[in-house]
Parts: structure tokens; C-alpha cells; sequence
């Protein structure tokens, strides 16, 4: 059994006055103990509603529609929110995009770490401040003892975001989820910051879910990938695998469309279109009229997500090279 | 090669709001003497970090902002001194495309609207079945369809957005268009989308690009040269070829390393805490000596000069003492 077990989770928003369309449809996702699994896509395709279902953050009108989400064998939708809150933040933490909008800005750093540890430990100021001082110079922030008393403007972008790493990891959770954790920073500051991720996941044995739109960010640091379009996962399976032979026409697409695999002074390969929105998506497969390989049933019928050795794909037509080849 | 815009020693400084008793005046030093000459008919690349000063120096060269010192020239002409009313024929040879396609467009005005002000403005003399004929030819150049001219911004896309900024900036068929950042808003299979539409533009209308981005991958597959600044100064000019195959200053190294690759292998090395220094107070010597392996004590005193290095011109003691 997975240490975090997702089975068809399905997001709902409302539309109109009696209709819904759904944010989320059917994911299904596992987690094992100290494994990195990274979750790609487009904006728009549901990666962000992924992470927030999962800690049951969706905000009304929004409503998780259907599925369940077992974490060491509990399902967190059954919880009370008081229950959930001790999961949220201790056992399960997050990072976010932008490390502005997380801090408190009239609250010194050591403030927030010191509430944070308080809010699920019985613990001292004395004896927080001291770990919440540990934990900033574990990520690397010169001078801890001063930064602790320290507001977040004071503070660079990178440096900001190492004090949210430092806070998430606090409680010494089994799982972070990190939403465009490097979104917002600098290429240099983005490398250090990734690199302080792996590092303190790999030595804690913590698990992440990592979740971006840079397909070069996921190859860096992740085990296992998640590619998602319009609300659904498509293809699934080990990093190094899909990135070298994507079987999904979209996650070929959206791998062949960086600069970095093309030719210098040929036309980047493009994908034609645009991603519907939740409102008007297409009949059958949602990707099938930009997809190059799309036939009649594509229309009809949409595809399940389906095993191919260590991968799953969802389409009737997957690329498959190895089996050509 | 003819040179079509060239700046001379550009400087840009801001001076900071303080309250009205201090004796303190902070300066911003967002430029620091840039030359750059660009020639006709090529894509020259400007790539930095955030408040390296690559915007800054794309709005001085568009007349957006008023250098501090330095010239600048445009075709042989200088403009940064010029009138209002003396500018205005070149204002139609340059044009710009901005980073953020829900931010540059009239949510009030039709596309159409949008497209046509150009004209209104920097050509006056024409008709206005002259001017929807030119639009619509514009706008089938972006792949836009003519219809979308009676429509409204928000009915549209990210990309399509972005379509409808780069029809504005050729619409009054200029020769040097500035994009600062075109791609970074968008969606990786809609970037794709628009960097071939401005290689396509640039091959038919015989554009000179002048490309700010931050992202070195873009660089490599549009670019002919490229320009590294950091904290308002260039330290290195190379083709793009010689750039990424053998970059010289260490700053550039850097920025090289940090890309996430397809293929792995950056993020696990162990990358030590770095920041911009501080633009109001910039170190007394080369400003990324404080992040610099390389640097030794004369760069933490003297500020290096950009000067030819074999291909490429960097701005290095280390690279000129031969100790890199």
C-alpha cells in the first residue's frame, strides 16, 4: 500500500444554475515513502486543483465531486476539519508559487516558523525558536540567528522561498507538495533552490509532488511523471522513459516544442490550438483536435488510462516506439 | 554589416523617493555605460536575471525612458535628444512587443481599434479604406483571423493575444522591433506558436529583433548574437554559437549550468546562495565578484571593461589575467 493512495479524484465547479463542470476529472495517483513524482501540464490542465484536493483546500463553490484520498490508509475526505488540520501542515506540507503571498508580511519569519511548530506540537518558544534556527540554517540562510527575527520584505525572492522550505519542513512531514515552487525565481536562484529540495527530501526520506509546467525542471529532479491535459492525466510512468519516449502524442508535443530539442534555424515544432477550457471541452479524447495522430473513434470515446509495461497512457493511438521499433 | 542601432556609454540612474529630511539621496544604478551596436536584419539577444537591466535598456533604446548620459543612434541618426515632434518618423521604424499580453491590450477597444491607433497617429495621411486594408493584412501575416477586428481582448487566448501585440508592433511596417520577453507569459506549446511566428516576420519583412528574455534555451534556437548584462552592465557579447559552446565570463557559466536540462544533471550540483547585490549601493569593484569563484582581490576593487577575447568580448580580469 502507497503512502498517499489517490483513486479518482474529480473536482467540481459549478456553471450556470444547475450544471457543473468539472475542474478534476478522475485522477488517480500514487505516492511511495521518500519517492519524487513530478505532475506537468499546461495552465489550465488541473495540476494546481490536484495539489489543493489533496489537502482538501478547494474553496466553495468548488467541491471534491468524487474519489478518495488515502493517506497512510485513512481517506483525508472522511476527516472532520479538525481532524485534517493536524495532517495539513504537520504530515503533509506545501510550498507554493510565489513566497510573498505565503509569509505573513507583518510577522517577523521567526513569528510564523514559532506558531507554525505551535499550532502541532506541544512545544516552548525557547525550544521552537531553537528548531525553527536549525531548520533556517539547514536551508542555507546566512546569519539564521538574525533572520529569525527578520520580516519577509527584508528578505530576497530566494531567500524568502528557502524560509517557506525551512517552515514546510518544520514538522518533518512524510510528503511536500510543491506548487511552481521556482516559478517566480531567477534560473541561478531557481537551480539552488531545486537543489536544496532534492537534497533535503533525499536525506529526510520525504516524498514530493512536484508540480511545474517545465518539463526540464520535472527530468532534473523527479523519479516518476505525471503528464496531465484538460483535467486528466494522460500518460504516466518513469521520468527518464517518458522524456526520452513520450508514448502520448501531447506529451510529445509539448517535449518536442522546447527550444532545447530542436535544430538552431528550423521552426520549433508547435502544437496547433490551444487547451479548451473547462467549460467547452471537446467530445471524446479532450486533446483529439490538436492531436496529429487523431482519428474518427478519438471523437467518440475517451480513452482510459491504460498499462503499457511500466507506463500508463491514455490513448488510442500511442506512439509506442519501442514496440515499432 | 551596417549598423542600424548603437548605443555609446548609455547610463540610466533613478533616483529613489526618501523622506523629504534625509540628507541621503539613493541612486538607482539601473545602467552602466552599455555599447551595444546591433546590425540590420538580425536577432540580438539581451539575456539577464531580473534587475540585471535588460528592460531598461530596450525602453531607453524605444524612447520610453530618458537616459541619464550616453547616445544612442538610429540609422545613423541620434535620437535620444530628439523632440516629440522630431521623433515621431522614427517612433513608426520601432516598434515594441511587450512581455504580458492581458497588460499591453485596450481591454476597452476592439482588436481592430488596437491595430489601427498606430496608424492614426504616426500616419495620419491615410484613408480609411487604406488603413483597414493594411490591418487586414497585417493580421493574416500573425495568422489572426480578420473577423477577430471586431472583438474585444478578453474574448481571446494568451497566444492569440500575443498575435493581435505583435500585429500592433508591425503594423506601421517598422524596421527594428524590441520584445521584451514575448514568450515568458505564455504556455510552452503556445511559446513554441509564437517564436516561429516572429522568426517567420522576421524572415519575410527583414526585421532587426531586439529579444529580452531570461531564458538561455530561447536564446540558443532565435538568436544570432546575444548580450549577458548583470546589475546594469554587459559582460559578455558573443554569437550565439560561441556563447553557448565555450562561454567565458563566469557569470555566464553560471547562468549556463542553472538551466534544467532534459537530460539531467544541474540541479544536483551543490549551488552556494547567490543574489544580485544591491543596485542603490553596487560593489566598488566588478559586480559579480561577490558570487565570482574567480575573483581575486583586483576584482573587488577595479570594475572590468568589456574587451575581445579571442571571439567573444567579456568583461573578466580573470579571463584577461588568463586564470579561468
Amino acid at each position: 500500500m502507497a503512502l498517499l493512495e489517490v483513486r479518482g479524484l474529480e473536482v467540481a465547479f459549478p456553471q450556470g444554475r444547475r450544471a457543473e463542470a468539472l475542474a478534476l476529472r478522475g485522477v488517480d495517483l500514487d505516492l511511495e515513502p521518500g519517492e519524487r513524482l513530478g505532475v506537468v501540464g499546461e495552465s489550465g490542465a488541473g495540476k494546481s486543483m490536484l495539489a489543493f484536493a489533496i489537502l482538501n483546500l478547494i474553496a466553495a463553490p468548488g467541491r471534491i465531486s468524487a474519489g478518495s484520498i488515502a493517506f497512510e490508509g485513512r481517506n483525508l475526505l472522511d476527516l472532520s476539519s479538525d481532524e485534517i488540520r493536524k495532517v495539513r501542515g504537520d504530515r503533509i506540507s506545501m510550498i507554493f508559487q510565489d513566497p510573498m503571498m505565503t509569509l505573513n508580511p507583518v510577522l517577523t519569519i521567526g513569528t510564523q516558523m514559532v506558531e507554525t511548530l505551535q499550532a502541532h506540537r506541544r512545544i516552548g518558544w525557547d525550544e521552537a525558536r531553537k528548531l525553527s534556527i536549525e531548520r533556517l540554517a539547514q536551508v542555507a540562510i546566512p546569519s539564521s540567528e538574525t533572520r529569525f527575527d527578520s520580516y519577509p520584505h527584508e528578505l530576497s525572492g530566494g531567500l524568502r522561498q528557502r524560509v517557506v522550505i525551512a517552515i514546510a519542513l518544520l514538522t518533518d512531514p512524510e510528503i511536500i507538495i510543491a506548487d511552481e515552487p521556482t516559478t517566480a525565481l531567477d534560473v541561478t536562484i531557481q537551480a539552488e533552490i531545486m537543489s536544496l529540495i532534492l537534497r533535503l527530501c533525499r536525506e529526510n526520506r520525504v516524498g514530493l509532488i512536484l508540480i511545474t509546467h517545465d518539463l526540464g525542471v520535472v527530468a532534473e529532479a523527479t523519479e516518476r511523471l505525471m503528464i496531465m491535459c484538460a483535467e486528466k492525466v494522460v500518460e504516466e510512468g518513469p521520468t527518464r522513459a517518458i522524456i526520452d519516449t513520450p508514448d502520448h502524442p501531447y506529451s510529445r508535443g509539448l517535449l518536442a516544442a522546447l527550444p532545447q530539442r530542436s535544430e538552431r534555424g528550423k521552426p520549433l515544432n508547435q502544437i496547433p490550438g490551444s487547451m479548451p477550457g473547462i467549460a467547452d471541452l471537446p467530445g471524446g479524447c479532450a486533446y483529439h483536435p490538436r492531436c496529429e495522430r487523431a482519428y474518427a473513434g478519438c471523437h467518440l470515446e475517451a480513452p482510459a488510462l491504460e498499462a503499457h509495461g511500466p507506463r500508463r497512457v491514455a490513448c488510442f493511438r500511442p506512439l509506442l516506439e519501442k514496440a515499432e521499433a | 554589416m551596417t549598423v542600424l542601432v548603437e548605443t555609446r556609454g548609455l547610463e540610466m540612474r533613478f533616483a529613489l523617493p526618501t523622506h523629504f529630511l534625509s540628507r541621503e539621496k539613493p541612486v538607482l544604478h539601473a545602467l552602466n555605460g552599455v555599447d551595444v551596436a546591433i546590425h540590420k536584419g538580425e536577432a540580438f539577444c539581451i539575456v539577464g536575471e531580473s534587475g540585471c537591466g535588460k528592460t531598461t535598456l530596450g525602453r531607453a533604446i524605444m524612447g520610453l525612458l530618458a537616459p541619464s548620459a550616453g547616445e544612442i543612434d538610429f540609422d545613423g541618426t541620434r535620437i535620444d535628444k530628439l523632440s516629440e515632434h522630431a521623433r515621431r518618423p522614427f517612433r513608426a521604424r520601432m516598434q515594441m512587443v511587450f512581455q504580458n499580453p492581458y497588460a499591453s491590450l485596450n481591454p476597452r477597444r476592439t482588436v481592430f481599434d488596437t491595430l489601427a491607433e498606430p496608424l492614426h497617429h504616426l500616419r495620419p495621411e491615410l484613408s480609411g479604406a487604406e488603413l483597414r486594408k493594411m490591418v487586414e493584412v497585417v493580421m493574416l501575416d500573425v495568422g489572426a483571423d480578420p473577423k477577430w477586428g471586431r472583438r474585444m481582448p478578453h474574448e481571446f487566448s494568451g497566444g492569440q493575444r500575443q498575435r493581435i501585440a505583435i500585429a500592433r508592433a508591425l503594423v506601421t511596417d517598422p524596421e527594428f522591433v524590441v520584445a521584451d520577453e514575448p514568450i515568458s507569459a505564455l504556455d510552452v506549446s503556445i511559446q513554441a506558436q509564437i517564436l516561429n511566428l516572429m522568426t517567420k516576420t522576421r524572415e519575410e519583412r527583414g526585421l532587426t529583433y531586439l529579444f529580452i528574455t531570461h531564458d538561455l534555451s530561447v536564446v540558443e534556437h532565435f538568436g544570432d548574437r546575444a548580450a549577458v548584462m548583470y546589475l546594469g552592465q554587459i559582460v559578455e557579447l558573443a554569437n550565439v554559437e560561441v556563447l553557448f559552446d565555450g562561454p567565458r565570463h563566469p557569470y555566464t557559466r553560471l547562468l549556463l549550468e542553472a538551466i534544467p536540462k532534459l537530460d539531467g544533471g544541474s540541479f544536483d550540483q551543490e549551488h552556494q546562495p547567490g543574489e544580485l547585490p544591491n543596485p542603490v549601493k553596487p560593489p566598488p569593484g566588478c559586480a559579480f565578484a561577490p558570487r565570482c569563484p574567480l575573483a581575486n582581490e583586483r576584482c573587488h576593487r577595479e570594475r572590468p571593461n568589456l574587451s575581445v577575447t579571442g571571439a567573444t568580448q567579456v568583461a573578466c580580469f580573470a579571463v584577461e589575467e588568463g586564470r579561468d
